[in-house]
């Protein structure tokens, strides 16, 4: 249906590496991310904090301080057109109307001296030159769209009077109201009540299928993405661990971690008495990563090789693969 | 930055296992490094940050020095603070006289030291009462909260309301003019904000579960007061203490230059820098001595007061 | 609204009054009073003015008579000057102390507000340095310092302004720095550190995640958010003007209400200065008022009812 999905993935990342300067020394948040994805499809970003998801989010869009942060290698192509090499001019061309973000905490997202409508609109007239007028019907649209009642009067109002759910709704609105390719949504639930939950993500998933925009769903909660997305990629540590579609992440996840993630999760379709298992242990080091395999300390399968090599990400048929010494030929050997 | 450069952690494209590479990990032994900080105490983490502020520590270094002159000072020379010498006077600088002398011939050293002793003395006393009185009532208050938090807020805030130099200078006028007098009016006044400060972290505090837990568990008003919310609240207190003295040695030389303060032949920065103005144009040094003196006090508290926040919540260093 | 504001302008009435029976019984206490001084008076003019005065009457009526003046604003007759009334002299001395003041307010909310936001927009470079140095100074060196020190450079030594007096423009360039140097650096602090809480905050992140420039995002989303809290200084900005200005019009020779307040002080002029104490006193009620008024106008998240009295 569209043009670039046969040539191309519309977001196409390469071996990115972020590092950011601390006085402990330089923490490798991301250490050679690859990923990609294609027009129309949500992509589900799974990780415990501090795995390098929302650093990876912010470099997307350039919006990652620099100093301490710093963009080591890598490539980012995104519609076709390399984003580390763009100015800080060109990118805030991109922001705001190729690519939209929402946040983690609606009740900070939003500027409390600024009326709501004004801050839709400001991202319509820049980008769209829209005048007054006009930005103002978007705006009430946008508002109805993401489900707001009362949109004409509600957009004269201020974020403290808007609850939480109705928070993120406006931040929704605000990132979609350019209509952009890309939706990047670092944790979009996670503040929020179980009940809101389940409502911003159903308007997630109604407006991916009206407006055909491309969402980059990032969150620690496997139980979100199994709903919403198309594919996942889990974050460990600064690398992907594993990816694939969701139908192969949950039928047969290939790195212990997927499996630790999964096993944590609560399930309505197995037998009550399953027990709920935590993944034991603290994230690693990204001050002094690890040679070996950076779960290797907290994992229950550990080989005497994990320690001492890091594996590269192995095919598991499909489109599925790992980081994981296990789905080597010589470790299926070891076990048969 | 597009490039592909190799590296050496990825150089497993062609690895070459060992024997045993695919055996399991033996688990009795530690599998990898443990992540563990050295626990250091809150006290000790509070030094640590505050001996790596350079500025904070050459501050407290001229505190301590014109603490210990202001004690040894007066014995350098052998000259006495009030025996005028009419024939020596207005001297400036000398190798006899080091800071020079006043009208009345008396030396100005002896004279800048005397007004630090005043000073420092001042602004102890003020941070003491500061302390006591401040702390109480900004204890209760935030403690009981409620009506009694109300009444005893309004209150403050009616005294907070009037400038404090106007309700000093009412008292001064009512008593005699000494530095008792503004040492008692600087107590009146002087401990509202302190108890604002003990008030709200203690409304902050008393709500945490560690305290709830000892309140559960049987533990009195006082008991939790003195074991859990005051040392708890020992950083902010320390901190606006360490601004209370500069704001208690600016209010005594407010009130000595303006000969409300101390009388001659006592000697305070504030009278000296008032004797000097009018005769500043042919004896500059009279107004220099005790102006730069006076200045760098308040400096080196303000200065060494701010790198105690900052030692006590690194947070708010900006 | 105007509940609250009634209940603001109780309590600024509550502590005036308060404020007048302190000062009334206060002095009240000082044994004696001002005519029993240097050299007796004869007994006969001394009873014509204790009774001038009211002071033969019982204390409660003296008091209630004093307050009945106060309501219509008579603050008494000077026991010093006695045939000018409290109120003509602070009619007469007012004028240039608010012209000082409001100067000095001015320049302090300029200055002040405009350091304080470049150093937080270029942080740790050298403005930055010269605002901290500025802050420091303006913090811990008394006016009573700056005003002769600035007399002697400017004045004496390098003649480029008049050592006393207010008379030209020019001469409002020492006075205005000596009693701004604290409010600047107050303000100064203030700004700086709201400013890089805010250009820190995750609205403004949101604001460069819909790709607008920087300038409109610090004028737009920052500014107004960084300037917000200055506004709550603006009370203690008039306490500390006020208690300047009583030491900077005496050094500066500048014939207003510090001076004259001074004046009174060490004359024992009891009617002055308890007419003066009261007249600032209402000054920086006022000021008080008119922040909390604003504030509530400017910043759409005070919910009128529930506001934490904290000064």
């Amino acid at each position: 249906m569209n043009k670039q999905q046969n040539h191309q993935p519309m977001l196409e990342v390469k071996d990115l590496r972020v590092s950011f300067d601390v006085r402990e020394g330089e923490v490798q948040a991301v250490r050679g991310v690859d990923f990609h994805v294609n027009s129309g499809e949500v992509l589900g970003i799974v990780g415990e904090s501090g795995c390098g998801k929302t650093v990876t989010a912010q470099t997307l869009m350039r919006l990652i301080p620099s100093p301490p942060s710093r963009i080591k290698s890598g490539s980012i192509r995104f519609l076709g057109e390399e984003i580390l090499h763009k100015s800080e001019k060109e990118m805030q061309q991109l922001r705001g109307s190729k690519m939209g973000m929402i946040f983690q905490d609606p009740m900070t997202s939003l500027n409390p001296t600024l009326t709501v409508g004004r801050q839709i609109t400001e991202n319509l007239m820049k980008h769209l030159k829209m005048n007054t007028a006009q930005a103002k019907t978007r705006a009430i649209e946008m508002l109805k769209l993401v489900g707001i009642p009362g949109a004409e009067t509600r957009i004269n109002q201020y974020p403290h009077e808007f609850s939480g759910g109705m928070r993120q709704r406006v931040m929704i609105a605000i990132a979609l109201a350019c209509n952009p390719a890309l939706l990047i949504a670092d944790e979009p639930t996670t503040a929020l009540d179980v009940t809101i939950q389940a409502q911003i993500l159903e308007v997630l998933k109604e407006l991916r299928g009206r407006l055909n925009t491309s969402i980059i769903l990032i969150t620690h909660n496997l139980g979100i993405v199994a709903g919403l997305c198309d594919r996942v990629v889990v974050m460990y540590g600064g690398q992907i661990v594993e990816t694939g579609t969701v139908r192969e992440i949950f039928s047969h996840p290939k790195h212990p971690y997927t499996e630790g993630l999964l096993k944590s999760l609560p399930r309505l379709d197995t037998s009550k008495s399953e027990p709920l298992i935590p993944i034991h242990g603290t994230p690693p080091d990204l001050v002094h990563p690890p040679a070996g395999c950076a779960f290797a300390p907290r994992c229950g399968y550990a080989m005497r090789i994990c320690q001492r090599l890091d594996p590269a990400l192995i095919d598991c048929g499909g489109t599925q693969a790992a980081r994981c010494w296990l789905n080597h030929s010589k470790a299926q050997e070891a076990k048969a | 930055m597009a490039s592909f450069t190799p590296d050496p952690m990825r150089a497993h494209s062609t690895p070459i296992f060992k024997p045993d590479d695919f055996k399991d990990v033996d688990k009795n032994h530690s599998s990898g490094p443990e992540m563990q900080r050295e626990s250091i105490s809150a006290w000790r983490d509070v030094w640590l940050r505050l001996k790596s502020n350079k500025m904070a520590m050459f501050w407290l270094a001229v505190l301590f020095i014109i603490v210990i002159m202001s004690l040894v000072g007066p014995l350098l020379t052998p000259f006495n603070f009030r025996t005028n010498d009419l024939l020596n006077t207005n001297k400036p600088p000398s190798s006899e006289h080091w800071f020079g002398t006043d009208d009345l011939g008396r030396d100005m050293f002896e004279r800048t030291w005397m007004g630090a002793t005043i000073s420092l003395r001042v602004g102890l006393f003020a941070a003491l009462i500061d302390l006591f009185i401040g702390v109480i009532y900004g204890g209760v208050m935030g403690y009981f909260g409620g009506r009694i938090d109300e009444i005893m807020n309004r209150a403050a805030e009616i005294l907070y309301s009037i400038p404090s130099l106007l309700i000093i200078i009412l008292l001064v006028v009512v008593m005699q003019p000494s530095l008792f007098t503004i040492i008692l009016a600087l107590g009146i006044t002087g401990w509202v904000n302190m108890a604002w400060i003990v008030r709200g972290q203690i409304m902050q505090l008393k709500n945490q579960d560690y305290v709830l837990a000892s309140r559960s568990l049987g533990a009195g008003s006082a008991r939790i007061i003195f074991r859990h919310l005051i040392p708890n609240t020992i950083g902010p207190i320390l901190v606006t203490l360490m601004l209370t003295v500069p704001s208690a040695i600016f209010a005594e030389a407010f009130l000595s230059f303006l000969g409300l303060g101390v009388q001659s032949p006592a000697a305070s920065w504030g009278t000296m820098i008032a004797d000097a103005r009018s005769s500043m144009t042919v004896f500059p040094w009279r107004l220099f001595f005790p102006a730069i003196f006076i200045s760098v006090t308040m400096l080196a508290f303000n200065l060494f007061g701010d790198g105690l926040r900052d030692a006590f919540d690194p947070k708010l260093r900006k | 609204m105007v509940r609250y504001i009634a209940v603001k302008l109780l309590y600024m009435l509550l502590t005036l009054f308060i404020l007048a029976t302190a000062t009334f019984f206060l002095m009240k206490v000082i044994p004696g009073n001002p005519f029993l001084g240097e050299k007796k008076l004869p007994t006969e003019i001394y009873n014509n003015i204790m009774e001038k005065y009211g002071f033969d009457q019982p204390l409660y009526k003296q008091y209630l008579t004093y307050m009945n003046n106060l309501i219509h604003f008579d603050l008494g007759t000077s026991m010093r000057a006695t045939h000018l009334t409290v109120n003509s002299i602070i009619q007469q001395s007012f004028t240039n102390s608010a012209k000082l003041g409001i100067v000095a307010i001015i320049v302090s909310v300029i200055v002040g507000i405009g350091l304080g936001i470049v150093s937080a927009l270029y942080h740790s470079k050298a403005i930055d340095h010269f605002t901290s140095i500025v802050a420091v100074i303006g913090v811990s060196i008394p006016s009573f310092v700056i005003g002769p020190l600035l007399q002697y450079f400017f004045g004496v030594k390098l003649g480029w302004f008049h050592v006393a007096g207010l008379k030209e423009p020019l001469d409002y360039i020492m006075p205005t720095i000596s009693l701004a140097a604290l409010p600047i650096a107050f303000i100064a602090r203030l700004t700086r550190s709201n400013m890089i809480e805010v250009m820190n905050a995750d609205y403004i992140r949101t604001a460069k995640s819909k790709g607008l420039a920087k300038s409109f995002i610090i004028h737009r989303h920052a500014l107004r958010n960084a300037i917000l809290p200055v506004v709550t200084y603006l009370g203690p900005m008039t306490a500390n003007i006020i208690t300047g200005s009583v030491i900077v019009e005496s050094i500066f020779g500048i014939s207003g209400l510090g001076k004259y307040f001074v004046l009174s002080v060490s004359n024992r002029d009891y009617t002055v200065i308890m007419g003066v104490t009261l007249f600032y006193a209402s000054i920086l009620m006022i000021a008080r008022f008119c922040t909390d008024v604003a504030y509530v106008f400017i910043d759409p998240r005070i919910k009128l009812a529930g506001r934490e009295g904290n000064g």
